[in-house]
């Protein structure tokens, strides 16, 4: 077990700045999520602290030891990949026993310990397949099961549910989760899905561009975003962002905060003229399209919510103080952070 | 009957204008300059070569008679077919063994990145874009008895000379005493087949997906244990296809033996069956001989093509 942490930690391919001087400290037996947009350096950090990439600049600290010029297999890590990057022409057994081997960890002793993993992966059927005649769940769990087999200071986990359907992505999120708890292994989980790392997550790092854009619990993400990217990209659909008459502030607040308001405004409350367009009828809920002056709003209505808007109309609709949130408009930064406790 | 009638004007005058889009005339067009090539220079040669070598044909007596294997045992009882035979299979084996082993390596270091990689690649490939002749009359001057330079670069060294390791003499004679200039064919089979063999598995090593080596890597395995357990395993399929492209390159040529010695020295030493078919049919007007020398391994080869073709689907299935 070991924390990670990460100085200034800088990598630039030729023309870009993939990483972009990340400060990131992952406590010792921490699930943490590095969540961001397609392309902004998750896997390049990822694959930096597992040493697969130089840094350009920066170091990277495992249980207290500078590792930056150290080799993976000298960082006591274990990674899995996306496509999993089993050996196609070996076994599920030799597949987990590999890292074993490599140890030149005696026989009996390497059975054991495979065992034991499959066991845990409840993968102990399967020990004389080879990859290809395993279903994509069953691929992923050999996968972890060779990680876990060499009990490694650190889990790296580069998105490794985005190659399972919506259902069984479901189960695996649960199992993984459950898993990480019990070996209580630090671990640090790439996704582009904010509703795995909402889920999963200790804490979420929200990447953007090769920086570190906020750091903290899924509920600090979610309620007190720390700038409007935050505030954007967390969230489905997005918090909506209206700005005042003056221009100088963005309000921003929730879909799920904004409710339909009849009567006249009460204190502690911002009420809004909302023309809606378009209804979105969605089971479990239903989502108002439409606009405040100029700015696409969206508002969300729980199914036991009794009230309507029609589209085609408009209709006064408001929000409590207490779930606004305000932004700086030009730089985009928050400017009521004194809330956050 | 109005609308079919209708539309048959406008439809007859574009017959001949689509008839390239058209799959059963355009295909079987097209197909046709390949097909004509195949049985005009590959097809009848090679039934001809079948028809000959169950005859008694000779250049002086063109009749075609039929004698069954008669042919086959006369040819085999010839001590020079035999030495022919074994020299055709053991210079094979080796130089395929050699460039194995050479083309692994080469491979595995041009995978690897550094400056001026390409340049080094496009020479490597060098010998495979020379014709064959012309390359072995370049060796008959690298393994000339008088001024080879690979016996000046042996001098040089210290191996060659008098109280050295290869003996007295000033030259190796590579092409005057049978052993030398058995190692001298090899040598040359070697040169020709390794470039290939470099560039098939060359693509073989670059098409191991960067995360298997990653993954090898975070599973703490060095650079032999990868070797070992990893990139050979799954570089024996197009490994196969390597040396079945070769084996059937070395065996069927009598270009080199012909042309760096002629059979010797000092008659047959290193004889193979492709040039002592040739001597015994064209040079010795024993047509039947001469076809039966050339198509004796034919059904072996077709076997060894088809093993090979079979271990190579079934790894890429693995
Ligand atoms: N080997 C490389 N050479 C050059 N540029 C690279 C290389 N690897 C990544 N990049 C660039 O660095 C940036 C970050 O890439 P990275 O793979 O870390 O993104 P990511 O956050 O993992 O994205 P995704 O969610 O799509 O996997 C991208 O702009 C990418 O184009
Ligand atoms: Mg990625």
């Amino acid at each position: 077990m070991a924390a990670v942490e990460t100085r200034n930690l800088t990598k630039q391919f030729d023309q870009v700045k993939a990483v972009d001087g990340i400060d990131l400290v992952c406590e010792d037996g921490e699930f943490l999520v590095l969540l961001g947009p397609s392309g902004c350096g998750k896997t390049t950090l990822l694959r930096m602290i597992g040493g697969l990439e130089a840094p350009t600049g920066g170091e990277i600290v495992i249980g207290g030891q500078d590792v930056t010029k150290l080799p993976p297999r000298a960082r006591k890590i274990a990674m899995v990949f996306q496509s999993y990057a089993l050996y196609p022409h070996m076994t599920v057994y030799n597949n987990i026993a590999f890292p074993l081997k490599a140890q030149k960890m005696a026989k009996p002793e390497q059975q054991e310990r495979v065992t034991w993993a499959a066991s845990i992966l409840g993968i102990d059927h399967l020990m004389d397949r080879k990859p290809r005649q395993l279903s994509g769940g069953q691929r992923q769990r050999v996968a972890l099961a060779r990680a876990l087999v060499r009990e490694p200071n650190v889990f790296l986990l580069d998105e490794p549910l985005s190659n399972l359907d919506a259902q069984r992505r479901a189960s695996a999120r649960d199992e993984l989760q459950q898993f990480q708890r019990r070996v209580a292994t630090t671990t640090i989980y790439v996704t582009h899905d904010q509703v795995e790392a909402m889920g999963m997550g200790d804490r979420i790092a929200v990447m953007d561009q090769g920086r570190i854009r906020q750091l903290g619990t899924p509920a600090d993400i979610y309620n007190q975003p720390a700038d409007v990217f935050v505030a954007t990209f967390v969230g489905s659909p997005p918090m909506n962002l209206v700005p005042t008459p003056d221009g100088s502030l963005l309000l921003g607040f929730r879909p799920e905060h904004f409710f339909r308001h009849e009567g006249p405004a009460a204190d502690g409350l911002k009420t809004f003229p909302f023309h809606v367009h378009r209804e979105e009828y969605l089971g479990a809920e239903r989502l108002y399209y439409g606009e405040i002056g100029e700015t696409r709003v969206v508002a969300r209505f729980p199914v036991t919510a009794t009230t309507t808007a029609p589209p085609g109309d408009t209709y006064p609709f408001a929000v409590h103080d207490r779930d606004v949130r305000m932004f700086d408009a030009k730089t985009g930064e928050r400017t009521d952070l004194v809330a956050v406790t | 009957m109005s609308a079919p009638a209708a539309v048959q004007p406008a439809a007859r005058p574009s017959v001949p204008r689509y008839w390239m889009d058209r799959e059963g005339i355009l295909g079987p067009v097209m197909l046709l300059p390949v097909v004509v090539y195949i049985v005009a220079l590959v097809g009848f040669p090679l039934v001809l070569a079948l028809i000959y070598s169950f005859s008694d044909v000779t250049v002086g007596d063109q009749t075609i008679n039929w004698v069954g294997f008669e042919t086959f045992s006369q040819a085999m009882a010839n001590p020079t077919f035999r030495l022919a035979l074994r020299n055709t299979l053991l210079f094979t084996l080796i130089s395929q063994i050699v460039v194995l082993v050479l083309g692994n390596i080469l491979a595995l270091v041009l995978s690897a990145d550094f400056p001026g990689k390409r340049l080094v690649r496009f020479l490597i490939l060098l010998p495979w874009t020379t014709p064959i002749a012309l390359g072995v009359i370049g060796w008959l001057w690298l393994l000339d008895g008088l001024y080879s330079p690979i016996d000046a670069l042996l001098r040089m060294i210290g191996l060659l000379g008098p109280d050295t390791l290869f003996g007295p003499g000033r030259n190796m004679l590579w092409l005057a005493q049978p052993d030398t200039a058995q190692i001298s064919v090899v040598l040359v089979h070697v040169w020709r087949t390794l470039p290939l063999a470099t560039v098939i598995l060359l693509a073989g090593l670059t098409a191991i997906p960067q995360d298997l080596r990653d993954a090898a890597n975070v599973d703490g395995a060095g650079f032999f244990r990868q070797l070992v357990y990893i990139r050979i395993p799954l570089l024996l399929p197009i490994m196969a296809v390597a040396v079945l492209y070769g084996i059937v390159f070395t065996f069927t040529d009598m270009t080199v033996v012909y042309l760096l010695t002629r059979g010797g020295p000092p008659v047959d030493s290193t004889q193979v069956l492709a040039s002592w078919a040739y001597f015994k049919g064209i040079e010795g007007g024993n047509l039947a001989e001469g076809a039966a020398t050339a198509v004796f391994l034919f059904p072996a080869l077709a076997g060894v093509a088809a093993l090979m073709l079979r271990m190579a689907r079934r790894a890429e299935t693995n």
